[in-house]
Parts: C-alpha cells; structure tokens; sequence
C-alpha cells in the first residue's frame, strides 16, 4: 500500500493535466475494480430485467404496469429501508415481516371494529411497531441474544398475535378513505409535475450549495461537471417517470380516469430522504456505522453502544409498521397472512440486492429501494409472463442468494484491495 | 527518598503526569505495587518490561479504564480522580491502545472525531471537521496519507498508527500514551512513526511509550521507567543508562552500575 500512497505534495502536481472529470471516472472505476461495488450491480439487474420483460411482454411497459410495480413493491421496499439500520449493525430482524403485519392487523381492527379516525389507528399502529422494536432490541442488547434468534422467536409468535388479532382465518376489511388512498388513489397530474420539480431543484440546490461551501474553505470541491451530470441523470428518470405515471391509465376512461402519480410514490420518497438524512448527516446515523464497523471501538469513543443497538430495532419494527399500513392500504384489507410468506425475505433481498452488507457496517437506504425496484420487477414480470408463484419464488430466492454472494466476494476483494 | 546513582534528566520543570505508590489488584494477583511514574512536557518517558510487568495494567489505570487500590495521581502539580476514561481525556490525557479501536468502514476524519463530533444543530459540520483533521495532520507533518476521506481499512499499519496518534493529539492532550505504536510495523514504517512520536514531545506533549524495542527506546527516549513484576525498577535518564543495563533490569529488576537499591525504589526523585 505504502508504495502506492502519493505525497499530498506530488498528488496536486500529477494530477494538473488531467480533467476533474477523467479523476473522477478513474477513481470510481478504481473502486469498482476494488470491490466497492455500490449501486452498479442493482442498477445493471434492473436494466437486463426491464429489457428482457419488455422483449418478452411488451405490456410490461405500459403505464399501468408501470404505476402498479411502485404498488407492488412499496411494502416490501419500506419494511426492507427499516431493515437497513439493522443490518448496518451487522444485525438481522427476521420478525420486521410479522412485525408489519402485527402493525397492519391493530390498525385494520382499530379502525373497522371499533371506528377509530385513521389517524389514531395509524398512530396505534406506529407505536405498537415501536414497542416491538424496544422489544427487540432490549433481548439484543441488554440480555445478549443473537438478533437471529430473538427475531426468529419472535416471527413465530408475531405470526400467533396477528392470527389471535384477526380472530382466525378470516380477514378484516379496511374502508377509511384515507388509508386507502396510500395506495389506491394518484396525484394530480400538475402536483405530480410540481413535487418533481421540487425533489430535483431541491437536490441540485444542495449539491451547488455543498460545492460552494466546501471551495470557499479550501477543501476538494466536487468538479461542477459531474454535479451537473447526476442533477441532469435525476431531472430525466423523475421527469419520465412522472411523465408516464401521468399518462391515462384506465381501460374505460367514460367510467373513470386513471391517471397521475401514486400516492405511495411520495410517501416512499419522504421516507428514502428522512433514512439517508439520518444515516449520513448525523451523529447518530455516525454512530450506527461505527457500532457496526468496530464495535469495541465505538464504545472507547464513547457512543453508547447498547442504546444505539436498541433505537436501529425501534427504527426498523416503526418502519415495518409504516410497511403494514402500506399493505393493508393495498389490500384493502388485512388478514393472518399479511406480512407473511415471502414479504420478509424480498424485503432482506431488497437490502442486499441494492448493496448493503450482511456483514454490517456497509449500507444506504437507497439499497432499499433500487432493490425493492428489482424484486418487484422480478415479481410483476414474470406474473405477466404466467409463471406459477413456485417459480417466482425460486427465482427471486435465486437472485437473493446471488446477490449476497457478490456481497461475501467483494467484501473478500476489498479487504485484498485495502478497500471495505 | 532513595536516590538513584545516576540521576534523573534535568525535570526543566514539574512533572505534568505523576503517579506515586499505585497499587492494583485483581483477586488475588497483585499486579501493580507502588509503582511511581513521573511524566515530563516536551519529553518522551518509554515505559519498558517484560511481559507481564504490568505495563498495560498501569496504562489502563492513566486512562481510567481500571482504577488504582491505592496511590495517588497528581496531574499538573494537583491531585485528581481519575475513574473513567472520560475523566482522563477531560484531564487532556489521551491513550492510543494497541490494537487502535479505530472504524474500518469509517474514513480518517470519521474516525478521528469519533464520539466527539463537531455538528450544527442535528447536522454533522462534515467541512469543519475535514478542516480541522488536515491542519491537525499537517502540524503533526503527516504527508503519507493521499486523501483523509479515503477508508481506514485502504490505510497501511503505519497509517493507521498515525491516524490513532493524530486523534489523541486532537482534542489539545497533554499527555499521549502509545501502547506499542510499532509492534506490528515494518522498518520504514517504525520509523516514521517514531519520528512523529519524537515530534509530538518537540512540540511539547508529555509522550509516554510502551514498546519492546529497545533500539526503538533508546531512538526515541528522553526518559525510561523500567517496570519489573508489578515494581517501578528503575526511572532514569536515556543518556546515563546503556542498553544491556536496561536489559538486566528488564530481565532481573536491577543493574550493577545502578546499585543494589534500584531494584527496590530506583525512583530519581
């Protein structure tokens, strides 16, 4: 390593006759070729899948698909953003799926049996996630259980509280328009429009704002050319995805049109910036990546690691619920099953997909999300392709295992390369 | 007080950090008996043993982590408690353990401002903190590193020792303690971190500095403490003392030339 290290002094020098732009490429094929994989392998799985659905089935690509691939997947992508934290930590929670459903089934019998307003059941739902959370993590912490098993415990018997809530197979309908709009009714085509103008305007003014900050002390600013590279990438993907959510949707536009953005889409944005404000910009989100880095480390520096273990599970079953009320929002109703079968597993699979680490101390809630995006994929094209569920299920289990492979294996090449 | 026969380096001044007649147990292992350590700013004191002498018993009761039976602590002339490590770095008094505890997946400035962030209201003050990590490295004159936002886990041994070194000296420390700063370290490397331990006493800290080494001891050391089985065998002045006498007093507690007394309280106060 030493041999390759270049002096501050010389650094500056050798550089000079090379474009910002051409350091920047080299250095992040560098980390590439290291390991440091990132996003790149969730993006290129999402770009073969949309081309080989959209070969396959042509329909995969109308805006209706379109607009149910954010439903399909908006559970599943939120319960998997909670999982995050966790798995910063080097941690699992087995139960986040049963947690979801727990959270769905107070709110759905809240609401329908005893006719609270939405959004006390709403509430309800959040803290009886919090609760699990504290639950979690206080066996994790304080009594010392593997997470592995605590939450395999309590997938067990979150699966037995929501059967008792529901009363048995049957199923608790939900009619509160509210909740039922998260995932059933859309923007206005003009809101749409103007909360995309806002995300993007948003993030450059951000980007533009950091640059200038960070030049005016001195400091390696980012070339103002590759800002404008990812501001422009951003700008494209939201405004078309904006422009085809607000294309006409329904089959019989005389009974009903269907158009403009889903609701949930923005839900899930809030949620993607609030995770990644809290992971990268603070303290705690600091500490969580310490603690999950090297934690004998994290506690001579002082972070109190038990209470940081604690509040990543607190935050992780307060998504699940978020992810249940989702759920039930979709199905209109919640029953023994909701959050069951295989809503846990695509939600570890989203995580791992999009690149966090099962090793822990590596992770970004963006991961939820491009691989919540590649697992509703899977599952959207290949219902539209007519393969049986048992397929489906062998395949996104496939592409789970592959994916936490690149992970065991560029964890491996990085630790070669110096890089983890 | 006893006196030693060659006395002690001319303490241009009083001891920052002085430790008299500390005492520790664990059960029934008595691992610390009054050991004295005097520490001087501007000097580098080695502290030297073998294994088991109680070198890192002592360290861990300097920074807090364990807390002395019995003894006294003086630090800047005053006596003072020291039962936590907080109590220590509030004193300004900073350990760089041996095995680092530094983040792998964190990058320099991270690490160096673990626990201990600048921030803006709820908000990391990420420029301030880069700010103020590379001024810290270049006081220390650290060139070796390419970019401080690059990975601990991208650094070299030597890096990362320098990293430890340059967040203990952070936070305005008095007193740096270095558990085997080169142990694992290869020939350019031990010596550039030698160097930097030489710099942090030339611009004034209190330096004290565990290692094995004697060549490192002898490269480096204004002062050497000998312990030998939980005793203070011996607190001398580098240039007074040879190689083979520090060995002697390494391997049986005392040394012909310094007289049958040292091995008991050699002390050179």
């Amino acid at each position: 390593m030493t041999s390759s290290v270049l002096p501050l002094a010389d650094k500056s020098e050798s550089d000079a006759p090379e474009s910002p732009v051409v350091t920047h490429v080299k250095d992040y094929l560098a980390r590439l070729r290291g390991g440091d994989t990132g996003a790149m392998p969730a993006v290129l799985g999402l770009v073969v899948l949309c081309t080989v659905f959209a070969i396959m089935r042509p329909r995969f690509l109308s805006a209706g698909n379109f607009a149910n691939l954010f439903t399909q997947g908006a559970a599943v992508t939120v319960i998997a953003m909670g999982l995050i934290f966790v798995l910063v930590l080097g941690e699992i929670d087995l139960s986040a799926g049963f947690a979801s459903g727990v959270c769905a089934a107070v709110l759905a019998v809240l609401l329908t049996e005893h006719g609270w307003p939405w959004y006390l059941g709403v509430l309800a739902a959040l803290v009886v996630g919090m609760v699990i959370g504290l639950l979690l993590g206080v066996l994790v912490a304080k009594v010392g259980i593997p997470s592995f098993v605590v939450t395999l415990g309590a997938f067990l018997a979150f699966q037995g509280v929501s059967l008792l809530l529901v009363k048995g197979g049957t199923n608790v309908p939900v009619r509160d328009s509210t909740i039922l709009a998260i995932s059933n009714r859309n923007l206005a085509p003009i809101v749409g429009w103007l909360l995309a103008a806002a995300t993007v305007g948003g993030y450059a003014a951000l980007q533009l704002r950091r640059n200038r900050n960070r030049s005016r002390r001195g400091l390696s600013a980012e070339p103002i050319a590759i800002t404008g590279i990812r501001v422009g990438t951003l700008a494209i993907l939201v405004g078309l995805a904006v422009y085809v959510l607000n294309q006409e949707r329904s089959r019989n536009v005389v009974i009903s049109s269907l158009r403009g953005v889903p609701i949930v889409v923005p839900v899930l944005v809030v949620l993607l910036l609030l995770g990644t404000f809290v992971l990268r910009r603070t303290p705690y989100g600091l500490s969580l990546y310490a603690v999950g880095g090297n934690r004998e480390a994290a506690r001579r520096a002082g972070i109190n690691v038990d209470r940081v273990r604690i509040s990543a599970f607190v935050i992780c079953s307060t998504m699940a619920a978020i992810g249940g009320i989702v759920a039930a929002s979709r199905a209109n109703s919640v029953d023994s099953n909701t959050g069951g079968s295989n809503v846990l597993l695509y939600a570890v699979g989203a995580a791992v997909i999009g690149g966090t680490s099962l090793f822990g101390g590596k992770g970004r809630v963006l991961d939820a999300v491009l691989g919540g995006a590649v697992v509703a994929v899977i599952d959207n094209g290949m219902g539209l392709m007519g393969y049986s569920a048992g397929v489906k299920y062998v395949v996104t289990g496939v592409v789970l295992l592959l994916a936490a492979g690149v992970d065991a294996l560029s964890r491996r090449r990085a630790e070669a390369a110096g890089l983890r | 007080m006893a006196l030693s026969p060659t006395p002690a380096p001319p303490p241009a001044s009083d001891p920052v950090l002085e430790l008299r007649g500390i005492n520790k147990s664990f059960g029934a292992v008595h691992v610390l008996r009054d050991v004295d350590l005097s520490v001087y700013e501007g000097q580098v004191t080695a502290l030297v043993g073998d294994n088991g002498a109680g070198k890192s018993t002592l360290v861990k009761c300097i920074g807090g982590i364990h807390t002395a039976d019995s003894g006294e602590y003086f630090f800047d002339g005053a006596p003072v408690t020291v039962n936590s490590p907080r109590d220590a770095s509030d004193l300004g008094v900073e350990i760089v353990y041996q095995d680092l505890a530094l983040c792998d997946n964190l990058d320099i400035v991270q690490n160096m401002f673990l626990g201990r962030e600048r921030r803006r209201g709820w908000v990391l003050d990420e420029d301030s903190m880069e700010q103020i990590a590379e001024e810290t490295l270049a006081g220390l004159s650290v060139r070796t590193v390419s970019s401080i936002r690059q990975r601990v886990s991208s650094l070299s041994g030597g890096q990362r020792q320098t990293v430890a070194i340059a967040k203990a000296v952070l936070w305005n420390s008095k007193v740096v303690v270095l558990d085997e700063p080169t142990a694992a370290l290869g020939v350019s490397q031990t010596a550039q971190v030698l160097e930097l331990v030489r710099r942090l006493a030339d611009n004034g800290l209190a330096v004290v500095l565990i290692s094995h080494n004697m060549n490192d001891v002898f490269a480096v050391a204004d002062r050497i403490a000998v312990l030998y089985l939980g005793r203070t065998a011996a607190q001398v002045s580098t240039s007074e003392i040879t190689h083979s006498q520090i060995v002697e007093l390494i391997t049986s507690g005392q040394t012909e030339a310094l007289g049958p007394g040292a091995g008991r309280n050699g002390v050179n106060r």
